[in-house]
């Protein structure tokens, strides 16, 4: 079957098995290997990514599911232009917000909407927003402040 | 750890896909959220021959209120219903009881008809409805019919549903007056499946009295279960500590037979649900009586 979609804001075709998941069609057909691939049950959180700017699980979905739809993967964030990150990827950075970086994608993917819908959390709803991703370095204590850290040098007019 | 090869279909409607479920006779599986039936491929678990999915199909999408009650689309998110104003208004159990299933990326997904559809003894919403007396409305090529919760739930991710039927919209008729509602339930982590869960409906009759007491536990058997004897220890007495404790423990002892597994023991989910019982009951009387004050 043909799918049509739109990742990172480049317009792909391709011809696709229905069995496809969408995680392997961004990996293996795309060469997005920024989503990351862990439990393919949903637990794990890995592979999450924007469906029309809403965080979900790519392993949950299969490709073909996504036609004439927008995805967005971790490769995204950044402006293409140059190496500047995206804030939430540069605070992640200086606050050493991870450790072997499986599930950096995801997390971050997970922690876009959330931060577009809660721009000040405070430490408990950013536990509660990241109880769907799991770090195997249990690195959540630096994950939690790198998420403050982004809020904080957001609200900052000279940073 | 990959789906098996299957036929894909995407019908833009439902008279589409009823007939699509009927011409593969048993052997083709609507798809909504899949975020059941997906990782159930995913292990091979599950290995339908054709897929019908759902998601493409706008008429199952949508959440109204009118005078009979509100009513809810099949395909709608369970996000959607999560940030429904409409819902908090019309059906405060089913909000207070949305975030409490999975989690935000699995909610955007998963839909209200799925997870009855599916029916997992471990899931909110079925206890929920059950709780709500709520009623499916359900289509196959051949017609429509109603069928109340009390009889939707067959047991382990079983219903009432035939193969070749789809369940297009959930009806809630509206809250009685001096009614309140909880829901509450004990997990190991939050969006995890819950040890135990209770959705509790009261109404309370013009002396304040509790003229019906509904209540709806998950976790403990193959489905949801209704605690009748609980319910009746309530039915005409007026709240109070020790009413709410009796009723408690009618619920612990005669209305379920918990299983043990991994998670949990059958003796602490007897616990569980004595403890929740109480605390869940306390809220929805002192909810009800707060509505009564409202309007008087
Ligand atoms: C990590 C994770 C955690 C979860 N935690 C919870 C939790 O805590 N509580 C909870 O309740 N759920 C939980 N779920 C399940 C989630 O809520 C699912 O979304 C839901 O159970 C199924 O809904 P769906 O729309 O995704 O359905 P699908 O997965 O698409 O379908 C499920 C089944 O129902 C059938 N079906 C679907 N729609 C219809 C219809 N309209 N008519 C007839 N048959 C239909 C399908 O054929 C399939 O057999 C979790 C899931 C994951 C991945």
């Amino acid at each position: 079957m043909t799918l049509g979609v739109t990742v990172n804001g480049a317009r792909y075709e391709r011809a696709v098995e229905p069995r496809l998941l969408l995680s392997d069609f961004l990996r293996h057909e795309l060469g997005l290997t920024g989503t990351h691939v862990g439990c393919e049950h949903g637990v794990c959180g890995a592979c999450t990514v924007l469906l029309d700017g809403e965080a979900v699980r790519s392993c949950l979905m299969f490709a073909i599911q996504a036609d004439e739809h927008e995805i967005t993967t971790v490769e995204g964030l950044a402006p293409s232009s140059g190496d500047t990150l995206h804030p939430l990827q540069a605070a992640f950075r200086e606050a050493h917000g991870l450790q072997c970086g499986f599930c950096t994608p995801g997390v971050l993917m997970t922690l876009v909407p959330f931060l577009r819908d809660h721009p000040d959390p405070d430490e408990r709803a950013i536990r509660e927003a990241l109880s769907g991703n799991l770090c195997r370095c249990t690195g959540y204590q630096n994950i939690v402040v790198a998420v403050r850290h982004a809020c904080d040098a957001h609200s900052t007019p000279d940073r | 750890m990959k789906p098996a090869a299957f036929e894909y279909f995407a019908p833009a409607t439902v008279d589409q896909a009823l007939a699509l479920l009927a011409a593969h006779g048993g052997e083709a599986k609507p798809l909504a959220g899949g975020q059941s039936l997906i990782p159930a491929m995913n292990f091979r678990l599950a290995r339908p021959r054709a897929l019908v999915d759902l998601n493409r199909i706008a008429e199952l999408s949508y959440i109204r209120s009118a005078k009979g009650g509100t009513t809810i689309g099949a395909m709608t998110r369970q996000r959607a219903v999560e940030q429904s104003d409409v819902v908090t208004r019309g059906a405060p159990l089913l909000a207070e009881a949305m975030p409490a299933i999975a989690h935000p990326q699995i909610r955007n997904r998963g839909t209200i008809g799925g997870s009855l559809a599916h029916a997992d003894p471990s899931a909110e919403l079925p206890a929920v409805m059950l709780a709500l007396d709520a009623a499916f409305r359900a289509r196959s090529v051949t017609g429509e019919r109603t069928i109340p919760a009390s009889e939707f739930f067959k047991g382990m991710l079983e219903t009432a549903l035939a193969p070749d039927e789809l369940l297009v919209e959930i009806g809630l008729r509206p809250m009685p007056d001096r009614s309140g509602t909880a829901f509450l339930e004990v997990a190991r982590r939050h969006g995890d499946y819950a040890l135990v869960g209770i959705a509790v409906v009261v109404t309370l009759d013009g002396q304040g009295r509790c003229k019906a007491a509904r209540i709806a536990l998950l976790s403990v058997g193959d489905g949801p279960v209704l605690a009748v004897e609980a319910g009746k220890t309530l039915t005409g007495q007026v709240p109070s500590a020790e009413m709410v404790r009796a009723a408690a423990d009618a619920a612990a002892t005669r209305d379920v037979d918990p299983p043990s597994d991994i998670h949990a023991s059958a003796a602490y989910r007897r616990r569980l649900v004595a403890v929740l019982t109480r605390r869940a009951l306390g809220r929805a009387f002192e909810r009800a009586g707060a509505t009564q004050r409202g309007r008087s």
